[in-house]
């Protein structure tokens, strides 16, 4: 598992090997080579040949599912830039997790050359995530573009994410080309979506274009209408080099992997650069254009998109946002965008305080590829030494969990997320412990006692729900129930409305969005964006085990809900320890108070009552996985939980 | 040990998943020299020389004819020795048990009796879709006790659906008045894809709780102790000494051979130089498996050498099981270099258990406690850990 993951970390699995050469396309188009390949050997593309009039540079935005990745697929196989085949599924997605669960979570991009009424054209697609976790990636990635493709379902219509992503690009002030997609679906409906566009986007419906991105109808048209509305970037090779960074990956071999937009000049080896960010100076090794994988080029030029290699040694040094330029000719620098901001916060730790070094250098690698992830040293009685980390979201941890297992074959103990909490403080001894009245919270055993507090604050978010109109009274109730206020109700069309609420960020982090997908049968859709902090009152409260307290389901709650929740813990909790050999008392505790509490009785008879006859090799396999099952057993006090066990609590089944 | 397996019955009980097959018509001499057939080729593979128990199992093996029978029991005679006093095993069903069929069996040389009298009550026997009433069962008992006295043995399930605990007391109670010197008690496994479980799964029937099973057993030991049975197997109580040989030494992890479709074994094939000790599958499907004993000898689905460490979790697994437990003795034949003391007598989990009261490792060897028996299921994983640690 774990080498393959790595694997396809680097390459992806449908991505072509070395000596699967058919796919590298003759000299003069630029090839889909494997990168460690690319470098050597090979003629390199003279980029001068594209003046910036002939350069496009765009993305595709959409909705999760509404087709981004398949349109970019038709996309790379129209241009050439990777062979037709009924194998290209999600060419730009390269992550394991990303293939299997359907979903970009890093942002890809790949130049395509396209010739159009005689002229041959540069266009580079930068494709961007999709999901709300994400959405700090897609503002990044439109920085490096001039317009957009906005993808809609035409059976689905209009989705908080479109909604979400259609303000990304409005507010950057990008053309945005609405294109309906699926349209060869059974159920497809483009007139309805045309006019939910109008409506809710102010775009005349017969600027829509309908297309199956599946099946290849239109597409063409999608190019030529690219290269139609949105315009060149305005900027020249006759200025200084200025070039935006908006990405970075970590290759192995050779350090960092930039990737840049050239706002001006020109770039090419062994320029000498500085960075405006570090004021750290560099020589270019390589730069290139990316199709999808890294193909050199002899220089890049004003307009154009590509990677730079220039001996960084970390992903911190390649900052995105960041300006290059050269070092004697100082510029001043674009205007960078707000680093990544974590809304969720989790401990994560070794399961072995032996497996602490190991763990440290995977999470180091990983968060190269993963700057969003926000790392604090950090360490508990409990748990030994590990890690605060910060994520974007929740599916953002899972998704890194799921890569530390995959691709660093390393399992670790998480705790409960938390969102970051504020705190006003009175005690004028705290104030002077930590040089200010005000601190925020990140971990719910430093949450300081109200006898100390002025005020509580929590974080919160403005969320967008896209839904049929049948589902809206369950979800009014929903929201209300996750202590949210109405902002906004609108009829997108006769039978979808969105709603906007103001939520408290911890009310949605877990399961929000399960719950709202489960009593929609999945039809609602919901995004949201910060929504800055709010009173609140609050406390700590914690979940104990034959009195010992379980520092991973420590949480940080509203005072309303804390004994529905300790209640609902503790009935799962119940449901998912197993039994053992001793009655366990569950307990949900305030301060000293007991909230809530359910007792797991003894085994008093568990043994299997034949065991001969049959073959035993069956009853072997189950209680060695039970026994090696006992090295990943979290022990508390006595008792022993699995691993796993915590998170699937806190990821509540609506249905249950 | 062979266990030569019979795999067909005349219908399918509700709560059984074994390899059986219920067919029209079952061509008995086929089928038998089939069974002769395999069990000399696995015989001489085995080298064993001689022979302690054999022990028909199924199926329902007392649907074949008292001839087939011993044409198998001729053919062990003939490949190793098999000693007077050896313990020959029929498992029966009243529904197939004339006395004149049983003075034929034991003509052909079986010596021992288990009959699946199952419960002693005509809806449960109903419920578990068997063949006969329990007065039939009751007839079939007494007339094996009077061909077999003191080698007749009832199987009893406990834990059906909607089976109360005085329900059990009862039952209990009745077949003490029958039984003779052995018992064997299951609680109740709904096995997955049996009619049973489905319905248990479907809510037509109720699941027993934990609760209620836990006494039951309880019961069950309390009531068969003060009548006098040992304890020495999980499910398995005798008087007078009348322990199963047979299945004594699987849970010894002696050697067996299993002879017949879907027959199981474990034995070291010391005829073709084997020096390891294999877990051995015969085919399932009966058909298959003839043709297969007809054109090789026999029809061995599986073999895989089982790692000195597999030897011992299946010795410790099994061995706790029974009262002696795992003796020393037994963990010296397969660890000459580990003594049971240097692996379970050092800190760890087997220390703990046995602080906690579940476990003794003494002069004897290591075993479950009264208590601890009854858990012995939550014991192993600490167990088998400890142990692939060493």
């Amino acid at each position: 598992m774990a080498l393959a993951g790595r694997a396809a970390l680097r390459w992806g699995p449908r991505l072509p090997s070395p000596s699967a050469a058919p796919l590298c396309r003759a000299a003069g188009l630029p090839a889909a080579c494997e990168r460690r390949y690319s470098s050597r050997g090979k003629e390199k593309l003279d980029m001068s040949t594209y003046p910036v009039e002939s350069i496009r540079n765009f993305s595709i935005i959409a909705h999760v599912d509404h087709g981004k990745s398949t349109l970019a697929d038709r996309l790379l196989e129209i241009t050439g830039t990777i062979s037709k085949t009924d194998r290209n599924k999600q060419v730009l997605d390269k992550l394991q997790v990303e293939r299997e669960r359907g979903i970009t979570v890093k942002a890809q991009s790949a130049s395509l050359f396209y010739n159009h009424e005689g002229i041959n054209y540069l266009l580079n697609l930068i494709d961007t995530p999709g999901h709300v976790d994400f959405s700090y990636e897609v503002s990044r990635s439109l920085s490096a573009c001039q317009g957009v493709i906005l993808v809609v379902d035409a059976n689905e219509g209009i989705q908080a994410q479109t909604v979400a992503n259609f303000y990304l690009a409005f507010e950057a002030q990008l053309s945005i080309i609405p294109v309906i997609n699926k349209i060869d679906l059974k159920n497809a409906d483009p007139e309805r979506v045309e006019k939910q566009i109008e409506k809710l986007f102010d775009i005349p419906t017969d600027e829509c274009i309908r297309i199956s991105a599946k099946q290849g109808t239109n597409v063409e048209k999608v190019l030529q209408k690219v290269i139609e509305k949105i315009p060149p970037p305005q900027c020249t090779p006759a200025d200084p080099l200025k070039a935006l960074v908006f990405d970075s990956t970590f290759d192995h071999y050779r350090g960092v992997v930039a990737n840049i937009a050239l706002f001006g000049g020109e770039i090419a080896k062994g320029h000498k650069i500085m960075s405006a960010h570090t004021k750290k100076r560099y020589e270019v090794n390589e730069v290139g254009i990316l199709t999808p994988d890294e193909q050199p080029t002899h220089k890049l030029y004003a307009g154009q998109v590509g990677y730079l290699i220039a001996g960084m040694k970390e992903v911190a040094e390649a900052q995105i946002g960041d300006t290059l330029f050269l070092y004697k000719q100082p510029v001043e620098p674009l205007p960078g965008f707000k680093s990544a901001k974590p809304m969720v916060f989790a401990g994560m730790y070794p399961i072995d305080q032996t497996e602490y070094n190991n763990l440290k250098s995977a999470l180091e690698r990983l968060t190269l590829n993963d700057s969003s992830v926000t790392v604090h040293r950090d360490s508990s009685l409990a748990l030994g030494a590990g890690w605060r980390l910060g994520f974007l979201g929740l599916l953002h941890m899972e998704v890194f969990n799921q890569r530390l297992e995959q691709e660093y074959n390393m399992s670790v103990i998480l705790t409960a997320p938390t969102v970051p909490y504020k705190v006003v403080l009175s005690s004028a001894k705290l104030i002077k412990e930590y040089g200010k009245d005000q601190i925020t919270i990140i971990n719910p055993a430093q949450f300081p006692d109200k006898l100390s507090v002025s005020e509580y604050l929590e974080p919160t978010v403005l969320g967008t729900i896209v839904t049929p109109h049948e589902y809206i009274g369950k979800i009014i109730t929903l929201c209300q129930d996750r202590r949210a206020v109405q902002k906004d109700m609108l009829y997108i069309d006769e039978n979808r409305v969105m709603l906007k609420y103001l939520f408290p960020l911890n009310e949605i982090v877990l399961d929000f969005y399960d719950a709202l997908k489960s009593l929609s049968s999945g039809y609602a859709s919901f995004d949201y964006e910060d929504a800055g902090y709010q009173s609140a009152d609050l406390i700590k409260m914690d979940i104990l085990l034959n009195g010992n307290p379980v520092e991973e389901l420590a949480t940080v709650i509203h005072k309303d809900k804390a004994h529905a929740a300790g209640k609902l813990l503790c009935e799962r909790l119940k449901e998912t320890i197993p039994r053992q050999l001793f009655e366990i008392a569950i307990q949900a505790a305030i301060g000293k108070k007991i909230i809530a509490r359910e007792t797991l009785k003894a085994y008093r008879k568990n043994v299997v009552a034949k065991c001969y006859g049959g073959d035993i090799t069956r009853r072997m396999k189950l209680l060695k996985r039970q026994a090696e099952g006992k090295r990943l057993m979290r022990k508390i006090g006595n008792v022993e939980v699995p691993r796993d066990a915590f998170i699937r609590i806190l990821k509540r089944e609506p249905d249950k | 040990a062979p266990c030569p397996q019979w795999p067909y019955c005349r219908k399918r009980c509700s709560y059984c998943n074994f390899n059986t097959y219920v067919v029209p018509a079952v061509d008995e001499a086929a089928v038998r020299s089939c069974l002769v057939r395999e069990a000399q080729t696995l015989l001489r593979l085995s080298q064993v020389h001689s022979v302690s128990s054999v022990f028909f199992g199924g199926g329902t093996p007392s649907l074949a004819s008292p001839g087939t029978v011993a044409a198998v029991l001729e053919a062990v005679a003939a490949a190793a020795h098999l000693p007077a006093g050896a313990e020959v095993t029929l498992e029966a069903n009243p529904s197939s048990t004339s006395t004149s069929r049983l003075a034929g069996f034991r003509a052909a040389g079986v010596n021992r009796l288990s009959i699946g009298v199952q419960s002693l009550d005509d809806a449960e026997l109903r419920m578990l879709g068997r063949e006969h009433t329990a007065a039939e069962a009751r007839k079939a008992v007494e007339a094996a006790r009077g061909l077999f006295p003191g080698r007749t043995s009832i199987d009893l399930l406990f834990g059906l659906p909607g089976q109360s605990r005085d329900a059990w007391a009862q039952r209990l109670e009745a077949a003490l008045g029958l039984c003779d010197d052995h018992i064997s008690l299951y609680q109740l496994t709904l096995e997955r894809g049996t009619a049973l479980a489905a319905q248990v799964r479907g809510g037509a029937l109720p699941e027993p709780s934990q609760d209620v099973l836990a006494d039951m057993y309880h019961t069950a030991r309390t009531v068969l102790a003060a009548a006098s049975f040992r304890h020495y197997e999980v499910s398995n109580f005798a008087r007078k000494g009348a322990l199963s040989t047979h299945n004594l030494s699987y849970w010894r992890a002696d050697q067996y051979i299993g002879v017949g479709p879907g027959a199981h074994g474990r034995f070291v094939p010391r005829g073709e130089g084997g020096r390891s000790r294999e877990a051995r599958v015969q085919i399932l499907e009966p058909a298959a498996w003839m043709r297969e004993v007809q054109s090789q000898g026999h029809g061995t689905r599986s073999r895989v050498v089982l790692s000195p460490l597999e030897q011992l979790e299946e010795l410790l697994t099994l061995g706790l099981r029974t009262d002696e437990g795992v003796t020393h003795e037994r963990w010296g034949h397969f660890s000459p270099q580990l003594s049971l003391q240097a692996v379970f007598g050092a800190p760890g989990e087997a220390r703990a258990l046995q602080q906690q009261g579940w476990l003794v490792l003494d002069s004897g060897g290591l075993r479950c406690t009264w208590a601890g028996l009854a858990v012995l299921d939550s014991l192993l994983p600490d167990l088998l850990w400890q142990l692939q640690r060493v």
